[in-house]
């Protein structure tokens, strides 16, 4: 059986749309923030939400993420309350969910533990960033015995040599990395990005989404053809830290993400 | 007996279950690429030789292994000696990494030098050596570290180093490292990271042991050669592990040989009160390895503490969790208050001014000498020299300066 990640990638690709994934940081300012938030993007269409589990140490995160992160740890949010709150959601009315969670924080739950209370909260996959493909294996075969989806991420970098030992232990989809360092916004799709996605199609039937340095409208369009999705995430977060600035109120940041996932969606599903 | 061998790591960067490589895909390639330069290196006599040249006309090696003859008699019971790694070029033991990655960083055409510092200790011996090749060089610190150690803030600068105030997460070198990772993952093509520390993804934690193994082979030289026998015990400080992990690993093949790692026992056995992830900590993923950390019960780091900023670090190098898992070398603590005081006793008997951290590595040497007989010998290593801490030191006895 397809996985709920799989099945929206292959209704979109028959309506030759792409899809779009916004990315938010669990509990900031708080959980119940953090649920608001999922529905609004929900009614909004989009067609998957990241949900980023706040880690002390997250080198791969630009600083906006990381500030984020900081924010919700210093609220004292936890993991398991992180997952009470997401089963509390009604799934059934809202797009797949994706955690985006530190190796350090799944080992010191337990694999297995922290799979099945992803599966109980009703997460559908996972972006693990700092368990690189190499390491992913037997993490691999745990993730897809739980029914979910381990997704792996592509750099800049990474020759196509080892994008072939990456992509055996993928699924879901490929998270294109678009530029060679940390999350954050960039003015324009680099074209060393386009190439790279021609070659990832000759290499995976998988969809392949590109994230890192994604931030409006006008970066979907290069990528129309080449990949199948986009994920948007420090341009989203970066609201919330004008939320805890007081410089946005909270009705206000509704407004705003209503309308950046409007935007996104229509730039995503125009045909 | 424990079965440890030097023959680690493995190909995937493996201490028995520790180390290997948890850092974003954007960095791995980058890592290859330093693996196999760092081994056609190793391999190479000319890349050796060029590095013992620079070791004994740059750095002054090889360091002297010195008789404590009065904190012998203070102690009472087998012979202590001091590896002098604080006489070396910048007084201390980081030099030698840094001279060996320097060299590493020419060889891969590269032009520009990134590295962590707490204390500055290793921002110093960076700056020091990208001085030396004319490299470019930038020092990642904590903003509260910059603040309180002006000294070798200005040392960086003066060498041509730009030191970048580091403002996010604990303000300290944990994110010192994590700014320093994220700037490479950025500009792995031009710029070489200088770890400074036993720790990090698979090669640093290797690397870094063997550029800092020049210890342990001189001192277990030095011992035969003085004594004709080797030391029955060897003790180093560990903070992140580096010049533990070059004391130890050429004697951990001497199995009659006790290694015992000191790490930061602080004011207290509770989590935020000390920096000893050995002792008190559990198995956990930081800064790109397996090992040894501080952390809560979802894996979130934990504030540490040390007297010492080279030791207030929550995490350890993996070689030393596997020689903790291994039962091959001992870890045990030295609070704050018993490194202050080897930091004066050391300074009244042998008029040497130890580092606060390696003060700690002195009193479990007193505390291990008086439980042995004079026949035998004890062997610390004094990682450096003590001068950065006098304002701390003076702060903290109540003297002013």
């Amino acid at each position: 059986m397809d996985s709920r990640i799989s099945a929206v990638f292959a209704s979109l690709k028959e309506q030759n749309q792409m899809a779009f994934m916004p990315f938010i940081t669990a509990g900031d300012p708080d959980l119940a923030a953090t649920q608001q938030v999922i529905r609004t993007l929900g009614a909004s269409n989009v067609d998957m939400i990241e949900i980023g589990f706040p880690y002390s140490d997250p080198i791969a995160d630009g600083p906006v993420i990381q500030a984020s992160y900081t924010r919700a740890l210093e609220s004292k949010v936890s993991v398991s309350q992180i997952f009470k709150a997401l089963g509390e959601l009604d799934h059934e009315e809202l797009p797949p969910l994706v955690a985006m969670v530190s190796f350090a924080i799944v080992f010191r739950t337990g694999v297995d533990q922290f799979l099945s209370s992803c599966v109980e909260s009703g997460i559908s996959g996972l972006i693990i960033p700092d368990l690189p493909g190499d390491e992913a294996a037997e993490v691999f075969e745990k993730v897809k015995g739980a029914g979910l989806d381990l997704i792996q991420l592509v750099a800049p970098t990474s020759p196509r040599e080892r994008v072939r030992k990456i992509l055996k232990s993928c699924s879901g989809f490929v998270y294109c990395i678009a530029v060679a360092g940390t999350t954050g916004e960039r003015e324009r799709v680099a074209d060393s990005l386009l190439d790279q996605l021609k070659w990832l199609r000759e290499e995976t039937d998988l969809p392949l989404a590109v994230g890192f340095g994604i931030s409006k409208p006008d970066h979907v369009e290069p990528l129309r053809g080449l990949a199948d999705g986009v994920i948007i995430g420090s341009a989203i977060v970066r609201r919330f830290q004008e939320l805890a600035d007081k410089t946005l109120s909270s009705e206000d940041l509704q407004k705003e993400l209503t309308k950046l996932a409007g935007d996104m969606v229509t730039a995503t599903h125009t045909k | 007996m424990s079965n440890a061998t030097k023959s680690v790591p493995d190909a995937e960067g493996r201490f028995g279950e520790f180390g290997r490589r948890f850092v974003p895909e954007t960095l791995m390639e980058a890592l290859d690429q330093l693996h196999e330069e760092y081994l056609r290196s190793k391999a190479d006599p000319d890349f050796q030789s060029q590095l013992d040249h620079l070791l004994k006309t740059y750095v002054g090696r090889p360091s002297p292994l010195y008789f404590a003859e009065r904190l012998t008699e203070h102690a009472g019971g087998a012979k202590i000696y001091f590896k002098r790694e604080d006489l070396n070029h910048t007084g201390a033991h980081k030099i030698n990494n840094t001279i060996g990655q320097a060299l590493l960083t020419l060889r891969m055409g590269k032009k520009r030098v990134i590295a962590e510092t707490g204390a500055g200790q290793h921002g110093v011996a960076s700056a020091t050596a990208c001085a030396r090749f004319g490299l470019d060089c930038v020092v990642y610190m904590g903003e509260e570290d910059i603040r309180r150690q002006k000294l070798n803030v200005f040392l960086m600068r003066n060498m041509g180093a730009e030191v970048r105030s580091v403002t996010s997460g604990s303000r300290t070198l944990r994110d010192a490292i994590n700014e320093a990772m994220r700037d490479w993952m950025a500009s792995v093509d031009t710029t070489h990271y200088i770890l400074g520390s036993a720790v990090g993804p698979h090669p640093f934690p290797m690397i870094v042991r063997d550029f800092q193994s020049v210890i342990g082979s001189e001192a277990r030289q030095q011992c035969l050669d003085e004594t004709g026998q080797l030391p029955n015990e060897v003790i180093a400080c560990v903070g992140g592990g580096s010049n533990a992990a070059g004391m130890f690993y050429p004697f951990v093949e001497d199995y009659d040989v006790s290694l015992t790692g000191v790490e930061a026992g602080g004011r207290g056995t509770q989590p935020g009160d000390h920096a000893s992830p050995l002792t008190y900590g559990s198995k956990g993923v930081l800064h790109g390895s397996f090992s040894y950390v501080m952390q809560d019960e979802d894996g979130q780091t934990q504030d540490v503490h040390s007297i010492s900023a080279g030791l207030d670090y929550p995490g350890v190098g993996p070689e030393h969790s596997y020689w903790k898992e291994s039962g091959r070398v001992q870890y045990t603590v030295a609070t704050d208050d018993e490194a202050l005081e080897m930091f004066q006793l050391v300074a009244k008997l042998e008029g040497i001014l130890p580092a606060v951290e390696s003060s700690h590595a002195v009193a479990h040497a007193v505390k291990a000498a008086q439980k042995r007989s004079p026949d035998e010998i004890v062997v610390v290593c004094l990682s450096g020299r003590g001068d950065k801490d006098i304002s701390e030191v003076a702060r903290l006895t109540g003297i002013e300066m």
